[in-house]
């Protein structure tokens, strides 16, 4: 047990002399938190449109002043050639087109039925999906109020409504941050472990000093057990740091059991310390370790679920994912903080964490030779 | 000259011989490209609801057979009371729950309204918004197509997706996974490269050699920019075979234009070497500060546009995102030079202030 304290304090000396990673390992997290939270959202506002209309009725300007009244939409340009508009939407200049063709209106009260164009650069389809939604709903409440204006047949109209009523539970306003807060503090907290622990034994491969610990006797547990210590303990701390913050700046809920977070963060954090002892003995030098930890880390931050979501991958993916540690405690997170889910309904998610940091720690201690 | 050319022959072997190292630096893009290209998309798809629906009548059935046909969402479970909505969501098994109100096409029929209720898990919000959206769109269609004959006035959208009409998320990978890694491997490797001869002491072996300190920094970086280059293509070339995503505009421009982005990367690279010592503190910084900033800044996965102003100044200072829009502008919308030449300019810019910079931080003595 002694020698375990003795590489802890080691370990912990090297950190805390080291005064260019401290701040690098402190204060950069939790600048990234607070400025990236802002960052992640899907949220649209100011969609900038560019209105082409040739009809120039009462009914067409009903419509452009909806788009214009929406908090959604900002009207950037009108032009009388769709050509233009184009060439606006080509330069990156505006998000959507709203083209109403010549004769709009006369179409709609003799045929009693008219085409309007929604154009989308649809690059990026998420916005592209949900700016076609938001213009939609637009249309159908003006289609709505064209129709009640009109006395004579409104009183026929809609025969059977289905009314829809929708609720947004655990998080009724739609923010955001509360969301993003626990994934990025989960994903810097992972950045930061998986890299102090991937460069750490590598490092010493490096220089040369593992051949001195190799001629000592610490046996292979007590090494390992003494290098994973004190990361295990920054990041803990790391942690529990940023989700203070989180609490102070972003008001972020915790509905859930704090000790059910930490214990699960304290299992979590075996698995991602115990991966990058992991990586750090199977390679040689530090730019292999660091190669290899930035492949792993991107592949887990982008399977995590947290920017998209794990139900649309395909199912071979959402198989292969089962592999991803950060998948399992980012749920975790979020269903503690913000839906305070007990135990029994993370059980399986902490089970999971518990085999991997169990197979993962066992394999490091195996892989780890005490011969150079 | 010869001197210089033995220097970056001694390089590239240094590179040649480390398999290893190699085999990530091209197998790294390649399996990644594959792996986000099939695995990560922004649609919704086969979302997991569950239905509490206490009168099991013609029009409910009809509603969620229409719901669950549509692709978008698969039954969980059905609930046999309101109650269980709330243990569903905490267990986490479901993203949305619909409840009927009883009595449903009785009431429909008699008062000719009906309710429904659409309950998201917003615990995720982004989800839960595009869910809710389209769970409301089938049943709107759906009241549609029964009122259709009585509807007078009807105006129907007409809706062209531009540049990307099946709204595939791989068209906003591939430039974006294009910029993380040019600028990661870049900065990253001739970081490393630079700190890691200061580490093992070697630095000062070339430090006191006939070469100038201009020409061993540009003999270190010269493989990297081969190597990147070579990443580039290996990117456009699986994105465009693989997963369809279209060249429109010049390929030389393309080159070009990652070659210059190469460069701005690298010369950030040897920025943050002139500044550390350790290989240590060199990948901290360019891991820790640049991946999420890279990911979350750059317009990669969410548009810059919905950020709070404060943020979109600090997105003008993020590299990535001149490179991203480049790269979007020519691949997907086949825009020329013309259409992108002031980013290219800023890309130039930061290179040269980048070089400026790590030219006056250089020491040619250690220690």
């Amino acid at each position: 047990m002694r020698t375990i304290l003795y590489i802890i304090q080691k370990e912990f000396l090297q950190v805390f002399r080291n005064r260019a990673m401290l701040p690098i390992i402190f204060i950069l997290p939790i600048v990234q938190l607070i400025i990236l939270v802002n960052a992640a959202t899907f949220e649209m506002k100011h969609i900038r449109l560019s209105v082409v209309d040739l009809d120039l009725s009462s009914t067409s300007r009903g419509l452009i002043s909806k788009f214009e009244g929406s908090p959604f939409y900002q009207i950037k340009q009108f032009s009388f050639s769709y050509h233009e508009a184009e060439n606006q939407m080509q330069h990156g200049k505006v998000d959507m087109i709203l083209n109403i063709p010549r004769g709009f209106e006369k179409k709609l009260l003799i045929e009693n039925c008219v085409k309007v164009q929604f154009i989308v650069n649809a690059i990026n389809g998420a916005s592209a999906g949900l700016c076609n939604a938001y213009a939609t709903m637009i249309l159908m409440d003006y289609n709505r109020q064209i129709i009640a204006e009109n006395k004579t047949i409104s009183a026929m109209v809609l025969p059977q409504n289905i009314l829809t009523d929708y609720s947004y539970w655990y998080n009724p306003k739609l923010n955001y941050k509360t969301y993003m807060v626990p994934g990025i503090l989960v994903l810097l907290v992972t950045i930061i472990g998986l890299l102090l622990s991937g460069m750490n034994i590598v490092r010493e491969k490096e220089i040369g000093t593992i051949e001195q610990i190799n001629v000592t006797p610490i046996n292979k547990i007590q090494f390992i057990a003494g290098k994973l210590t004190p990361f295990w303990i920054i990041a803990i701390f790391e942690l529990a740091f940023g989700l203070s913050l989180g609490k102070l700046i972003f008001n972020i809920p915790m509905e859930g059991n704090l000790w059910l977070i930490f214990i699960s963060a304290a299992v979590y954090l075996f698995v991602i310390l115990s991966f990058g002892l992991l990586i750090s003995t199977v390679t040689n030098t530090q730019q292999q370790a660091m190669l290899v930890s930035f492949f792993f880390m991107v592949v887990f931050i982008l399977m995590s679920g947290l920017f998209t979501s794990i139900e649309s991958m395909p199912q071979w993916a959402q198989t292969l994912d089962k592999l991803n540690p950060l998948m399992y405690f980012i749920r975790i997170m979020r269903m503690v903080l913000l839906k305070g889910s007990g135990f029994n309904d993370i059980s399986r998610h902490f089970w999971a964490l518990v085999i991997y940091a169990a197979g993962i720690l066992t394999l490091a201690v195996w892989r780890y030779r005490k011969v150079a | 000259m010869n001197r210089f050319w033995a220097f970056v022959t001694k390089e590239f072997y240094h590179i040649i011989r480390d398999y290893r190292t190699l085999l990530i630096l091209f197998g790294l893009p390649a399996i990644q490209l594959l792996l986000f290209g099939y695995v990560i998309t922004n649609e919704i798809k086969d979302a997991k609801i569950a239905i509490y629906d206490p009168s099991k009548d013609v029009v409910t059935r009809k509603i969620s057979d229409k719901i669950l046909s549509s692709g978008y969402f698969i039954l969980e479970r059905n609930l046999s009371h309101v109650s269980e909505a709330g243990d569903a969501f905490r267990y986490g098994e479901v993203n949305l729950v619909l409840v009927y109100e009883p009595d449903f096409a009785q009431k429909l029929e008699k008062t000719g309204k009906a309710h429904i209720q659409i309950i998201g898990d917003a615990s995720d919000p982004n989800t839960a918004n595009m869910l809710v959206n389209y769970a409301s769109g089938i049943i709107n269609n759906y009241l549609i197509s029964i009122n259709s004959e009585k509807l007078p006035y009807q105006i129907i959208p007409e809706v062209r997706m531009m540049y990307n009409g099946e709204l595939k998320g791989v068209f906003m990978f591939v430039p974006g996974l294009m910029a993380m890694l040019l600028t990661l491997i870049s900065a990253l490797m001739t970081s490393l490269a630079i700190t890691k001869e200061k580490e093992l002491g070697t630095m000062e072996l070339l430090l006191v050699s006939p070469l100038r300190p201009g020409q061993i920094i540009i003999g270190k970086v010269f493989p990297y920019v081969f190597l990147a280059f070579i990443d580039a293509i290996i990117i456009i070339i699986i994105g465009n075979t693989v997963f369809g995503v279209p060249v429109r505009g010049s390929v030389f421009l393309l080159l070009a234009e990652s070659l210059l982005y190469i460069c701005m990367a690298l010369s950030l690279g040897i920025l943050i070497s002139s500044i550390t010592s350790s290989q240590q503190i060199a990948m901290m910084i360019s891991l820790v500060a640049l991946m999420l900033p890279t990911i979350l800044l750059s317009g990669f996965i969410f548009p810059i546009e919905n950020m709070p102003w404060i943020l979109q100044v600090l997105c003008y200072m993020m590299p990535p995102k001149y490179f991203i829009s480049i790269i979007k502008s020519i691949m997907l919308q086949g825009n020329s030079l013309v259409f992108v030449w002031k980013e290219t300019l800023v890309v130039i810019g930061f290179t040269t202030v980048f070089l400026v910079m790590s030219v006056k931080k250089f020491n040619v003595r250690l220690a």
